[in-house]
């Protein structure tokens, strides 16, 4: 080894020099930037190499969870009541709701029974909270306190009380990334509840959603409610996303823009819920019947 | 005013199981949740070119793929982005370790942001061809408070190598 922009004298046998090495190393990083951004190649490294550096975040984040949970202690008396006062209301409100739905369930089960329709299986959901952001600027992601020991998985829709907030996508034995609806590359399958039109929507960059690949005279209008078609088999139908508020329509081009508002708490809400699969409903398609079996013909 | 070799007092070897600590501290400290606050500084980055600045021979790009690889899988960010803004990081500060040494501390952080600044911009380019949104210019802030940070981790991380062998009460030095 030898101090750059300094030549080795050649009596010691100090390796590569420092150029070389420079060379080497940018090689290697280049090729890793491209192998897991380009391909995704490169999970099972990061989760192999994830058990040195898992010792270390746990180290880090502990305190930090310690002082968050001491400030909590020491909320005001006041803040707890009134939130005790206004769960207790909504706790009345959903209980009115819950009754009837109990009802509701029976019926509809009754009503499928009649007609002769699989009865839509319910969704395993996994209650977890949002712990921090994640330490990437680049992206917009959280991690939540629920890993693959609690059966998370990558790929599970998330939502909160409002709505969806993204997808977990990549899991750690005890915690889970959840990229937002708000990220760049995000894209979910919505419908337009009002037209019931198809789309898909991705993150804006400003904290906003947009639905892109629509024509420039689609239906839709400010105000409309967009939910999940759950046409994917990941998100479960009829999750509300967002809220239209903005639609340039230019001629010009062939595309509108339409700017969503989501309707989650996407960058807010601490407590989220994991949803389970959601079982793909459609029936498979009739099979045709075999054909006969070939006869083989007896010479005369 | 003609420059002297301040910063240089005669110091003891320095111990590698040290630098590896004050490495893997400054990984830990790297790994606090702060969500995105802005002007965090980059421990690693700074402790890294410390170190290449130190001790070139012991200390460079290696070191450096090793720790860029550890913190990309710590933030969650692309594979080998910060590998390769701090390999650059250590190449660039064992080159220039020889000159560097001849400052004071505060010189020496100054020389050092537009090293710090290089790395990032590294960083922000490599992202953005991938297609990430950029993050604004506050993500560049922390260029400085890791630079101003120079000054006390010059003292923190040079302390063990400053210890008197032997204390002699006739001559104390």
């Amino acid at each position: 080894m030898s101090v750059a922009g300094h030549s080795t004298p050649p009596i010691f046998k100090r390796g590569l020099p420092p150029a070389a090495r420079l060379t080497v190393y940018l090689a290697l990083s280049t090729a890793l930037l491209v192998a897991d951004l380009r391909f995704n190649y490169l999970e099972t490294l990061r989760q192999g190499l994830a058990v040195l550096t898992y010792p270390l975040q746990i180290v880090a984040s502990t305190p930090a969870e310690w002082a968050g949970r001491t400030l909590e202690y020491f909320s005001s008396l006041n803040r707890l009541r009134q939130e005790n006062a206004r769960l207790n209301g909504k706790a009345l409100e959903d209980a009115k709701r819950l009754l009837r739905q109990t009802g509701l369930e029976a019926e509809n089960k009754q009503l499928r029974d009649l007609l002769s329709m699989r009865e839509k299986t319910p969704v395993r959901s996994i209650a977890a909270e949002v712990i921090y952001t994640a330490r990437d600027p680049f992206a917009r992601r959280v991690v939540i306190d629920r890993g693959t020991r609690d059966g998370i998985e990558a790929g599970l829709p998330v939502i909160d009380g409002a709505g969806v907030v993204g997808q977990v996508t990549r899991t750690f034995p005890l915690q889970a990334e959840v990229t937002l609806l708000t990220d760049r590359e995000q894209s979910i399958p919505v419908r337009v509840q009002r037209s019931g039109l198809r789309a898909v929507m991705f993150g804006a960059s400003n904290g906003l959603l947009e639905l892109r690949y629509l024509a420039s005279n689609a239906d839709v209008e400010p105000g409309d409610v967009i939910v999940t078609s759950g046409l994917d088999g990941v998100y479960l139908p009829d999750l509300p996303v967002a809220r239209v508020i903005r639609v340039e329509r230019d001629d010009a081009r062939g595309f509108a823009r339409f700017l969503c508002k989501p309707e989650a708490g996407i960058e807010r809400s601490s407590a989220v819920l994991v949803l389970g699969r959601a079982r793909v409903d459609q029936p498979r398609p009739e099979e045709p019947p075999p054909p006969p079996a070939p006869t083989l013909r007896r010479k005369p | 005013m003609q420059t002297t070799h301040r910063s240089s007092r005669i110091l003891l070897p320095v111990r590698m199981a040290w630098v590896w600590l004050t490495l893997l501290a400054a990984l830990t400290l790297d790994f606090i949740p702060t969500s995105q606050l802005p002007g965090m500084p980059d421990f690693v980055a700074l402790v890294l070119a410390f170190w290449c600045v130190r001790e070139p021979l012991r200390v460079s790009t290696g070191t450096a793929f090793l720790l860029g690889l550890l913190t990309d899988i710590g933030h969650g960010s692309a594979m080998g982005q910060h590998a390769l803004a701090y390999v650059l990081l250590a190449y660039i500060c064992g080159a220039i370790s020889r000159r560097l040494l001849w400052f004071p501390p505060a010189a020496q952080a100054l020389q050092l942001v537009p090293i710090f600044f290089m790395a990032q911009i590294v960083m922000v380019v490599v992202r953005l061809m991938a297609g990430a949104e950029f993050p604004g210019w506050e993500y560049f802030f922390s260029t400085f408070t890791t630079a101003i940070l120079w000054f006390p981790a010059h003292y923190i991380l040079l302390l063990p190598q400053m210890q008197p062998i032997e204390r002699d009460e006739n001559r104390p030095l």
